[in-house]
């Protein structure tokens, strides 16, 4: 672990790149008082800073080191060819606002993956422009409440979200104005329609719903649940998060959802980027249509236009969305078709219900039902020698795995939320099944051995209370007259 | 044919479908309504990789890349030089392919290369805390107007008129979606009282000209409103930054500083502020902590703020950002350092008003601002300006924003450092036909 900064590297004099020199004759200087007095930044030679940060990138865990599943978020292999094409000078170096006509390809490339993910989830439009699953979220709830509004529904100032909801889920809400009012789920991990029945009142404005739920669980009685929100008025809104166990297989619109919004990052397999950029479509039925965020894509009788909703929600952001981030995800559709998609939806769920099957002896599970493609366990089974979720997870990181998402869902006591993802071979989660019992193994035998884990990791455990009490943001170095 | 990406043969499957219990895969799908389950997609027919290759080759080739074309576009998404190395260094899988750092141990490069990364913008802003970034520069200026509200308790928004339709759009939608009522104010005509939380004023503003700053910090401040600004990064290498006159929050697009301009997307929204507000800044931060044996390390940290732990009472709904935009940012601002970014700033400056003074010789063109500008500046043209661009486009340059529907027959152009004395001379040439 390297445990020094730029600021230690820095240099006086020293460069890391080469600037060209000025091929025009300098024009006088503005007045003073609108310069700055001094810049300090680093100064690091172009060899000297490569090795900084490539230092730096090995002591991360990315999907292309070894198996990664961290439950909900995805993390299948990202095709590199897709990387490739996305770097096209034409996909790369256009800008926003040149002319329409001059960027007809890209245009083309946003309508037809417009068109792709309506038709994936049973919709009736789909915009482009969210920047993350959030944001999505957020376009999502922007829609519902102008719904109401134009339908002059006043009275509708709640959202009715499950317990086991993402936190973006309750939190979007509050950026809208809406209460947020818990549903409760039952102990088989479905909602509970008597909590939906007595709570989705005329004051609901829409239940946001995980489809399947956040406890990788696909609710059974889900055209029911439509329908309690739909005979009251409500707007049924889809987290999308969990699309990769059942795109090619079933669309949102089938099951009754309004809007739902997507993560490009996580399904449609385009690089997390250690978090971000992301990518959030929203795709809604003819009802929501004309509140999309602005701008569309469509075709005309001239090629490619953009154009705003009749009663747009308004721009999500300065410009048309993580364009970089589509390119991969409409290669992903091209290069996987119908038949792909349907594919990858299946082999995620073998391969969730597997380890399932697998570690259920080891570990407590909690909904002891067929899953789709993520598993939640439990460290309940452990916690009786005093191991944690998260000494289980530290005691992954010495075994050369990154860990499952841990405590969450929240209302699962010490959640391990795994999702193998379908670009894991059998052998990859064999290997992970052994790793997992050995683990077991030794929370029984010497459970002081996982309470110190990790010990092969570039750094220990750290101290986070200290940092969330004396923040530590930045370094600093002070400035010297330019 | 197998899926290259799905690594699983046929006995895989069937071996486990038999420990699962299952004969069919369909049978995992069993919770799923039966009328719903296998529905058909009409999707196209998948491709291999060289077919595929060849239709984005298509594509590609159906925009006008700025690289076959000189360029005089900016409006806040901008052309900069990138050196190799940025590319080289974010392109490196364990940063490309790794996710948010909820694993401090295993993903120390990323949380490292986070606290560097606020390290240099708050050195660039004269900012004491920056965040780990925001969507764009559009949303970050959208957040700092909700965070303003809810700091000073108040409800109403302030935007200068000279500030980015763009941003200001963003802005509306936000503020809309909170119920909060967004004022637009002439620079002449700034008159705040004690129900505003903010003033936002971009610098230098959307016509390109600086303003006076300290004027508008002062009269934001007299009412107990904070004030808000919008700069612009790649200027900062020559010109004072918003730490220096009274900003409480900056924010930025930081497309420039080492990304392509990607048709407007994935940019990356700086969000700074003092220190004293830290607690209500949205979004992640990364601090520097010890681990167990007493070796520095890194974390995402104040997480209380957050949506996973604070759900409905977080600053933000915000979860998965551009981290590895914010990797670009930083590896370009290492690569520049002080004396390469003040360089580059002055490049951009001068060639700017080589370009406007040659321009404003022109007959029948005029600047139509003559305040201080950085790199882009006002042209009132003598035709039509879509005429203009039409005419530039067909000699193979893509002329200035047309802006013409808020100030008559003007061009907003953009010059920086990519743009060469031949490529000026040539825009100059080909105006002066008009």
């Amino acid at each position: 672990m390297q445990h020094y900064l730029l600021p230690d590297i820095s240099q006086p004099g020293k460069i890391g790149c080469t600037i060209p020199s000025l091929d025009v004759s300098p024009a006088e200087l503005p007045p003073k008082e609108l310069l700055r007095q001094d810049l300090e930044l680093p100064e690091v030679s172009e060899v000297e800073l490569v090795r900084y940060f490539t230092a730096l990138s090995k002591l991360n865990y990315g999907v292309d080191t070894g198996f990664y599943p961290l439950g909900s978020c995805t993390m299948k292999y990202n095709p590199k060819w897709h990387e490739d094409v996305a770097k096209l000078p034409g996909l790369t170096s256009i800008h926003p606002y040149q002319p329409a006509t001059s960027v007809q390809g890209a245009l083309q490339l946003m309508f037809e993956l417009q068109e792709y993910l309506t038709e994936i989830n049973g919709m009736d439009a789909t915009s482009l422009t969210p920047m993350a699953g959030a944001h999505g979220e957020l376009a999502n709830i922007f829609m519902v409440k102008a719904y109401h509004q134009r339908r002059r529904d006043k009275k509708r100032t709640k959202i009715l979200v499950p317990d086991s909801a993402h936190g973006t889920n309750p939190a979007t809400a509050a950026m809208c104005g809406f209460e947020t009012i818990v549903l409760p789920s039952d102990d088989d991990g479905n909602l509970a329609l008597e909590g939906i029945r007595s709570m989705m009142t005329e004051e609901v404005a829409a239940l946001t719903l995980t489809m399947p739920t956040t406890l990788g669980l696909f609710d059974p009685r889900m055209i029911e649940i439509a329908e309690i929100v739909h005979n009251k008025g409500g707007v049924l809104c889809g987290d999308g998060a969990n699309l990769n166990s059942i795109m090619g297989k079933v669309k949102f619109g089938d099951l009754g959802f309004d809007c739902v919004q997507l993560n490009l990052h996580k399904t449609f397999s385009t690089p997390h980027g250690g978090g971000g950029p992301g990518s959030g479509p929203v795709c809604v039925k003819s009802k929501l249509s004309d509140f999309l965020p602005s701008p569309l894509v469509a075709m005309n009788d001239g090629g490619y236009v953009f154009t705003e909703p009749a009663k747009s929600v308004g721009n999500m952001g300065t410009n048309y969305g993580n364009f970089g981030v589509m390119v991969k995800a409409y290669a992903y559709i091209r290069s996987l078709g119908a038949k792909g998609l349907r594919e990858v939806s299946e082999n995620a769920v073998i391969n969730a219900n597997y380890l399932k099957e697998m570690l259920k002896g080891y570990y407590h599970l909690p909904y002891d039902r067929t899953c789709m493609h993520e598993v939640i366990f439990s460290s309940k089974y452990q916690r009786v020698k005093g191991v944690h979720t998260v000494d289980i997870a530290k005691r992954l990181l010495d075994y050369g795995v990154h860990p499952p998402t841990v405590y969450f869902p929240q209302i699962v006591d010490e959640a391990l939320m795994t999702e193998p993802t379908e670009t894991e071979s059998k052998k990859t989660l064999d290997e992970y099944i052994d790793i997992m019992k050995k683990i077991a193994e030794e929370a029984e035998e010497n459970p002081s051995i996982l309470h110190s884990a990790p010990y092969n990791t570039p750094v220990r455990r750290l101290d986070e209370v200290t940092a969330a009490r004396k923040p530590d943001l930045r370094w600093e170095i002070k400035g010297t007259k330019l | 044919m197998p899926l290259p990406y799905i690594p699983n043969t046929d006995a895989d499957r069937n071996a486990m479908l038999q420990e699962i219990g299952s004969e069919f895969v369909d049978e995992l799908f069993k919770d799923v309504p039966k009328e719903c389950l296998n529905v058909e997609f009409k999707l196209p027919y998948p491709l291999s990789e060289l077919e595929l290759k060849a239709e984005f080759k298509q594509l590609s080739n159906n925009n006008a890349s700025l690289d076959n074309y000189a360029c005089f576009l900016g409006a806040g998404y901008y052309q900069h030089f990138i050196p190799s190395v940025v590319d080289h260094i974010t392109g490196r899988s364990e940063f490309y392919t790794a996710y948010t750092p909820y694993q401090a141990e295993a993903s120390q490069g990323t949380l490292q290369t986070t606290y560097e990364y606020q390290s240099l913008v708050c050195q660039l802003t004269g900012m004491e805390v920056s965040n780990a970034g925001m969507y764009d520069g559009g949303t970050a200026v959208a957040e700092a107007a909700l965070m303003a509200c809810r700091i000073t308790k108040r409800n109403k928004v302030v935007v200068l008129s000279t500030v980015s339709p763009m941003y200001y759009r963003v802005i509306d939608t936000y503020a809309r979606g909170h119920n909060l009522p967004v004022e637009k104010m002439g620079p002449d005509s700034v008159n705040l009282d004690l129900d505003h939380a903010c003033l936002i004023v971009q610098q230098p503003n959307f016509l390109g000209y600086f303003d006076n700053m300290k004027t508008y910090a002062q009269k934001a401040h007299d009412v107990g409103a904070l004030f808000i600004v919008i700069f612009d990064t790649i200027s900062l290498g020559m010109f004072q930054p918003p730490g220096e006159y009274g900003a409480d929050i900056a924010v930025a697009e930081g497309q420039s500083l080492g990304n392509p301009i990607s048709f407007g997307g994935p940019g990356l929204g700086i969000f700074t502020c003092r220190r004293e507000y830290v607690r209500q800044i949205p979004g992640r931060l990364v601090g520097r902590t010890i681990d167990t044996d007493g070796n520095p390390g890194y974390v995402l940290t104040m997480s209380t703020r957050e949506q996973h732990i604070r759900r409905e009472r977080a600053t933000s709904n915000i979860c998965t950002n551009e981290a590895l935009v914010a990797l670009a940012t930083t590896v370009y601002l290492t690569a520049l350092g002080k004396g390469g970014l003040q360089q580059i700033a002055e490049l951009c400056y001068h060639k700017a008003h080589y370009a406007a003074a040659a321009i404003d010789k022109l007959k029948g063109y005029s600047l139509v601002f003559h305040q201080p500008f950085f790199e882009e500046f006002v042209v009132r043209c003598p035709i039509d300006p879509q005429r203009v661009n039409e005419a530039l486009f067909k000699r193979g340059i893509i002329g200035g924003l047309d802006i013409s529907h808020m100030i008559e027959r003007s061009m907003l152009f953009c010059t920086t450092e990519v743009n060469t004395k031949e490529e000026i001379d040539k825009l100059v040439n080909i105006l002066s036909i008009f």
